[in-house]
């Protein structure tokens, strides 16, 4: 497989640099400290696992990075952009136009076809590559697909959907959480064969939330969250 | 089919929605033109009686009893006002009883000074009483605005009289008295008006002194002055191809009195006619050649350009004047509009009267 | 703006997989605006025909001076305040008879017409002169002309044999308005110099005190903003108004459950656009833009069907509003821009309102779903008792608006706060029918008969309020209509006490029809009646003259009578007073009331109260001879005759041969009961189509609930079908479930129904027209209604049942594939 380090610059800058990152939720009016200050920094090109036991602040960390939820305190940034203190509409700006998100449901659109799932997140960012979109069609095997709606295509076919419209806009980072936990295990194993190869195609980040080992063991690195903390 | 309203404006849009102007402006001033047919006829040689001659000829299509005085205030300012009511009929033949009467009822009045100049119009039908003249006792009316006479009004100078009219914002109240008789106009009150025998009978009474009040937005006062009436009436007085006429009735300072007309033509040559009337109430004709009416300088009213200011020459009785208005903005906006208002005139003579124009 | 159209071609997307979902939000507002324009077209055309009828040369919108006792009065008075400065215009007003059709004639006097009335018709100069020189003009509009099948130009003869001068088409004017020279109409009336008011234009200076110039014989009436037909009228069009208005939020309870679930439905793709990128911001602009454009497609189409319905009701407005108040409505409908924008923009404000909900929701969204959503029944409980509390709230309003409101829009606001808390109340009503089904069943499957139930009560309330609004309207109207319909019937039976009504042309024909009849030996009794018009605190009042006849005192119908009343009315110092006429004086049996007549003050007992329903103006009953005395003008032209029932056909015969009398000159005793009745079925046909388009408004907001359900209740069905319960037996208990909710809600709206009817008989009718029916309540009707509302409710529960018991096993197994 082609492993284009020469898209990476080498020495690899930081890409993602969060330090002391806090987050508490409170569950029956009891708070709850789901992330006790995490320091993470992840390199362009780099892919890592991140692992951790239910309820250890995974997705909560993924779910912040991406903008979705805003963190307590700590800060992260994303290049020179720290994450923490946009308001809501840089977040969408920044999810938008940097990153790819991919989830555990998929979460494509179901009276979209294929076609239109595929390319609307580059074309809300206004980034269409007709080139760019063709290419991922291909190498995500969705070619024949084209014209359906999500319903009537298989989880493994779907979630490759979901990468794909993630990869459309040539995101700075991708992050996905459990992407493989509703697909059996061959289809787990190929799909994300086809996503570290998309990654290291568009010399984008990768940060995984995964409860398998066996998967976490494919990428560059891997983390453990255990108690609000980086292992 | 025209926009008018149903109202007295549309009414006025020619006195004669009713009787004559279908098309007014081609066919001579306010329909004025228009062919006689089936009306009395308009004859050399009438014997006036009076007082019958003062009432109604409703045989006959048209008529008025036109006033106007000049007058000075108790102040010594200048002002004039007119009073007029004109008659006409919808058709020829036996007039019907109340509301089948068909004669129409038109009057205007107005008062002007130097720096105001104020007008009304009243309509009405024939027939019920709204409107109308009696020859004796002499009263000629419309609503409340009337001439007025008594039992000891005299027949021969009809005076004294009094004098009323009141709108909105202006009204007047005078007593109109003479001592001389009425003075008939043109041949024994047979005046021509073109060359092909339209004509109308025609007297007036310029002798009458006048006394009385004047009020403009409520604020009155006592004027007097002289005045002139005007009566007329004629099936046909103008000749279809005549677009109009100017028209000066003057007081002379001698006493004399001095009334000139001159008719236009649509080839652009006009008639003018002239009679002077002693201060004893002699008259003579002034032939048409000896007469020069020079509009001098025109004054833009309602958007027309109108000769308010004329020099008039009688070679024959070495008679040269400038005339003056006293207001150039004196125009009759009513529903068959034109201009009319006091002036003032020097010259070989000096004096006031009042100016007419008409079809401009 | 690229980006928000992509947003908005995905929101889009939805509707292209939910086309029936897509359909319902679309009915819903085609709904709500076509019934609420329809009837906004009605009242608007109503509107401006009473505005034409009030500006038709001077009508009430002009100061008009008239004769203390209404009479004509001389046309001196005229031409004498005129010479005082008054700035008058002379009018003359009566009826003629054109084959056998009566018209309203007016005679005008257009040179000092008052230019300044309103929107008057106008005429040109040239017009004038062809209106006034003979032979004049008959100015009519085109409806009368079609109504009296001339041409222009005609010259029909009135009764009396005159001819009208040539009619002429004036465009603007009222329908059955004769309008001509004043000359003409005096000759025509056969009124020499008589006017019957004098219109009062702008005054060009001071007049004199119209004391000084016609003493009293003149009173100055001021004009009103407000025209009588308009104060008669109002609660017609307020009867209207509020039927669109039901029917306009029975749309939006349409509107708001489709968008409501099209929310709920499209939340995932929502946050799915937010974690892509789509701000907060552009996302709901973008939805709000989405719902206004179908708002403004669907006020389109709502509009074009509201002019629909009221082109096709309009026939029946208009000959109620004949009928009842005399009013001339034109049939042929004319619509100002006004009122498509008015359509349009209640269609998008009513969409917004209907959304809020759903948009504030969209709002207030955050990007991640909750952690843990509270269980449905605890969410339900709490709705169930806020809804309640507002019910409570607003029935407490209704409450204190019966007790304190005097007005009608009072009475509206009980009805409508009544229907509104009943609506409200209903969903905690159910749960706890539902609740104690649900304690009493036995089996697990009745169990889970009753607490599914309980689970769609949301879903399906806002249908099931609508159901329940438009039975209980129904129920409510149909019972008043009944009641009435009854009540006046029997209420006419007394009122036509004689055989054979004669009308003659004047009085010479009714003095030649009294002594021609007084030899036939058949006639048993000749009854002279009469009517005279006169004011009673600034309002017209009729006079009615009675004859005094054993028959009348044994059959016309009092409400309230003081003791012998009849002998009392002999002498001619006592009246009885109209039911509604009494109502607006405030006079009871035993009070005294003046009326001024042309003698002087007339004092007249009150000893008898009756109804007279369908009358716009108050009456007193009278004496007749009594009546002639005080008003000498009254016409004698009115005979009743009694008549053994074998000899009325030949009689009457005889009679029009005779005189020469149409249908209208006489008649008997069964047409005119017939044409009475006529009139007053017609009066109601509006209510009762109004009626039945509100029920299937509430049959489509089922239908629509039901299917948008049915969707969503799959996976609460396949466990069941999974465990071995076929499909046939679950959509018959699907169909029972439905069923039985529609039933209880049907029964329900019975009672409330029947308030609505108390209200309507007891409040609405007498704040509108001034008399109280006794209240029937018709069980049938009540039976059948239901009946009715099962029916709709099993059609609409039907399709998608239908739908259920077909569906393929695949489909359910599905849902189990899609669980996730």
């Amino acid at each position: 497989m082609l492993r284009s380090i020469d898209l990476i610059p080498c020495g690899a800058l930081i890409l993602l640099s969060i330090r002391n990152l806090s987050k508490t939720f409170t569950t029956a009016g009891e708070p709850v400290h789901v992330l006790r200050g995490v320091d993470l920094d992840l390199r362009a090109g780099e892919r890592v696992a991140l692992t951790g036991e239910s309820g250890s602040g995974k997705s909560t960390l993924l779910h912040l990075i991406a903008g979705l939820d805003a963190a307590d305190g700590g800060s992260i940034r994303l290049e020179d952009t720290e994450i923490t203190e946009l308001p809501d509409a840089g977040r969408a700006a920044l999810r938008r136009d940097r990153i790819g998100l991919v989830f555990q449901q998929f979460n494509l659109i179901p009276s979209l076809s294929i076609a239109d799932n595929l390319a609307f997140q580059a074309r809300i960012a206004g980034r269409h590559d007709a080139a760019w979109t063709r290419e991922l069609v291909e190498r995500l095997g969705l070619g024949s697909l084209l014209k359906r709606y999500p319903e009537q295509i298989s989880g493994g076919q779907q979630q490759r959907v979901a990468i794909g419209r993630a990869l459309a806009t040539k995101p700075l980072l991708l992050l996905a959480d459990e992407p493989t936990g509703n697909l059996d295990e061959a289809t787990a194993d190929d799909v994300l064969a086809l996503t570290r190869d998309l990654v290291a195609r568009t010399g984008c980040g990768f940060l995984m939330v995964t409860h398998s080992l066996h998967l976490a063991g494919t990428l560059d690195r891997h983390i453990v969250l255990h108690a609000g903390r980086i292992a | 089919m025209s926009a008018d309203k149903l109202s007295r404006r549309a009414f006025a849009g020619g006195i004669a929605a009713l009787a004559l102007t279908r098309r007014a402006q081609a066919q001579g001033y306010a329909g004025l033109g228009e062919r006689a047919d089936g009306f009395a006829k308009v004859v050399p040689g009438k014997t006036f009686a009076f007082p019958a001659d003062h009432g109604p000829h409703p045989e006959f299509r048209i008529e008025w009893w036109y006033l106007t005085a000049n007058l000075v205030d108790s102040s010594g300012a200048a002002c004039g006002l007119q009073w007029t009511l004109f008659r006409q009929a919808a058709k020829p033949g036996a007039q019907g009883e109340g509301w089948a009467n068909r004669q129409i009822w038109m009057a205007h009045a107005a008062v002007t000074r130097a720096d105001t100049h104020r007008f009304n119009e009243l309509f009405s039908r024939g027939g019920i009483g709204q409107a109308g003249v009696d020859a004796k006792p002499f009263a000629a009316w419309i609503d409340d605005w009337e001439m007025k006479g008594a039992d000891r009004t005299d027949d021969r100078s009809l005076a004294p009289v009094t004098l009323k009219a009141s709108s909105t914002d202006f009204s007047y109240a005078l007593t109109l008295e003479a001592d001389r008789p009425v003075v008939l106009q043109g041949d024994h009150g047979y005046s021509r008006k073109s060359e092909r025998g339209q004509a109308s009978y025609y007297y007036s009474q310029p002798f009458y002194r006048a006394r009385g009040t004047l009020t403009i937005d409520d604020i009155q006062v006592d004027v007097t002055g002289q005045a002139w009436m005007d009566r007329e009436w004629s099936s046909q007085p103008l000749d279809t191809d005549q677009t109009g006429w100017d028209w000066l009735a003057l007081h002379l300072s001698t006493g004399d009195k001095l009334m000139l007309y001159r008719l236009r033509q649509k080839d652009g040559k006009n008639y003018p006619l002239g009679n002077w009337i002693s201060a004893s109430g002699d008259t003579q004709m002034v032939a048409a050649g000896d007469i020069q009416m020079i509009p001098k300088a025109t004054a833009e009213v309602a958007g027309r350009k109108l000769p308010v200011e004329w020099r008039i020459e009688i070679p024959s009785r070495s008679f040269s004047i400038l005339c003056k208005p006293l207001n150039p903005k004196a125009w009759m906006g009513t529903g068959f509009s034109y201009w009319e208002g006091p002036i003032s005139f020097a010259g070989t003579h000096e004096g006031v009267g009042y100016l007419e124009l008409t079809g401009y | 703006m690229r980006r928000a159209l992509w947003v908005l071609a995905v929101l889009l997307s939805h509707w292209r997989r939910h086309g029936m979902q897509f359909a319902t939000l679309l009915i819903g507002l085609i709904a709500a605006t076509a019934l609420w324009s329809g009837v906004q077209a009605i009242n608007q055309q109503a509107r401006t025909a009473y505005d034409r009828a009030a500006a038709t040369f001077g009508g009430v919108r002009t100061a008009t001076l008239v004769a203390p006792d209404a009479a004509t009065f001389p046309q001196d008075l005229f031409v004498k305040l005129r010479r005082a400065g008054w700035p008058v215009s002379p009018m003359l007003e009566g009826r003629v008879q054109i084959n056998g059709r009566s018209m309203r004639l007016l005679g005008i006097e257009p040179v000092t017409l008052p230019a300044d009335v309103g929107n008057a018709p106008r005429l040109g100069a040239a017009d004038l002169s062809s209106f006034v020189a003979a032979p004049g003009q008959t100015l009519v509009a085109r409806e009368t002309l079609a109504d009296l099948q001339e041409d222009e130009g005609a010259m029909p003869s009135i009764s009396s044999g005159a001819r009208l001068p040539p009619l002429h088409v004036l465009p603007q004017l009222v329908p059955d308005v004769l309008v001509v020279d004043i000359g003409v109409a005096q000759r025509l009336l056969n009124k020499p110099d008589q006017v019957s008011r004098l219109l009062i234009g702008k005054a060009k200076g001071k007049p004199a005190p119209l004391q000084s110039v016609v003493g009293e014989r003149l009173q100055l009436m001021q004009p009103t903003a407000e025209t009588e037909l308009e104060r008669l009228t109002d609660s017609f069009h307020l009867n209207l108004t509020a039927f669109g208005l039901l029917s306009f939020f029975v749309g939006l309870f349409i509107v708001n459950s489709a968008v409501g679930l099209a929310f709920e439905q499209r939340l995932p793709m929502l946050r799915t656009l937010r974690s892509c990128g789509a701000s907060a911001r552009l996302v709901n602009s973008v939805l709000v833009v989405e719902l206004v454009a179908l708002a403004l497609v669907a006020g389109l189409i709502g509009l074009v069907c509201g002019y629909v319905i009221a082109a096709a009701l309009l026939p029946d407005v208009a000959a109620s509003l004949r009928g009842l108040y005399g009013a001339q409505i034109p049939g042929q409908l004319s619509l100002r821009p006004e009122w498509w924008l008015a359509g349009i923009g209640i269609s998008v404000a009513g969409a917004l309102v209907a959304a809020a909900t759903s948009l504030i929701k969209a709002i207030r969204m955050p990007v991640l779903a909750t952690a843990q959503p509270r269980a449905w029944q605890q969410r339900q409980l709490r709705w169930l008792v806020l809804q309640s509390c507002a019910a409570c709230a607003v029935l407490a309003v209704a409450l204190l608006l019966l007790h304190y409101g005097q007005s009608l829009i009072a009475g509206f606001g009980v009805l409508a706060a009544l229907m509104l808390g009943a609506a409200l109340i209903l969903p905690a009503f159910l749960e706890i029918l539902l609740l104690a089904g649900q304690r009493l069943a036995r089996g697990p499957l009745a169990l889970w008969f009753w607490a599914d139930s309980r689970q769609q009560l949301s879903g399906l309330s806002l249908a099931l309020m609508a159901l329940l609004l438009a039975l209980a309207v129904n129920v409510g109207v149909s019972t008043m209509v009944e009641t009435f319909s009854r009540t006046f019937v029997g209420w006419l039976d007394g009122r036509l006490a004689a055989d054979v009504y004669i009308s003659a042309a004047d009085n010479a024909q009714g003095a030649a029809i009294r002594d021609w009849l007084k030899d036939r030996s058949e006639v048993q009794a000749i009854l002279s009646g009469g009517r005279a018009e006169t004011q009673v605190a600034g309002q017209p009042v009729e006079l009615l003259g009675l004859p005094d006849h054993p028959l009348y005192r044994e059959r016309w119908p009092l409400l309230e009578t003081a003791p012998r009343a009849w002998t009392q009315l002999v002498p001619g110092n006592a009246a009885f007073i109209s039911e509604q006429l009494s109502r607006r004086l405030n006079v009871r049996v035993g009070d005294v009331i003046e009326v001024p007549a042309p003698g002087g003050t007339w004092e007249l007992d009150i000893v008898g109260i009756y109804a007279d329903y369908g009358n716009p103006k108050g009456q007193l009953a009278v004496n007749i001879a009594a009546l002639i005395r005080q008003f000498p003008q009254t016409p004698r032209t009115r005979i009743g005759l009694i008549v053994p029932r074998d000899k009325i056909a030949a009689l009457i015969a005889a009679l029009q041969k005779r005189f020469a009398l149409d249908d209208r000159g006489v008649a008997d005793q069964a047409t005119v009961k017939a044409e009475s009745i006529r009139i007053f079925n017609r009066t109601f046909a509006v209510t009762s189509a109004l009626n039945a388009f509100t029920l299937g408004v509430a049959g489509i907001a089922l239908l629509t609930s039901l299917l948008t359900l049915a969707n969503s209740r799959l996976p609460q069905l396949a466990p069941l079908w999974a465990i071995g319960i076929t499909r046939p037996r679950l959509a018959a208990i699907e169909l029972t479930k439905t069923l039985s909710v529609a039933l209880f809600t049907s029964l329900l709206a019975v009672p409330l129904g029947l308030l609505v009817a108390w209200c309507l008989i007891a409040i609405v009718n007498v704040k509108a027209f001034g008399w109280r029916l006794p209240f029937h309540v018709f069980p049938l009707q009540l039976v059948e209604l239901v009946a009715v509302a099962l029916i709709a409710s099993l059609l609409a529960a039907l399709l998608p049942v239908l739908r259920l018991a077909r569906m393929q096993p695949a489909s359910l197994v599905k849902v189990f594939a899609n669980e996730r």
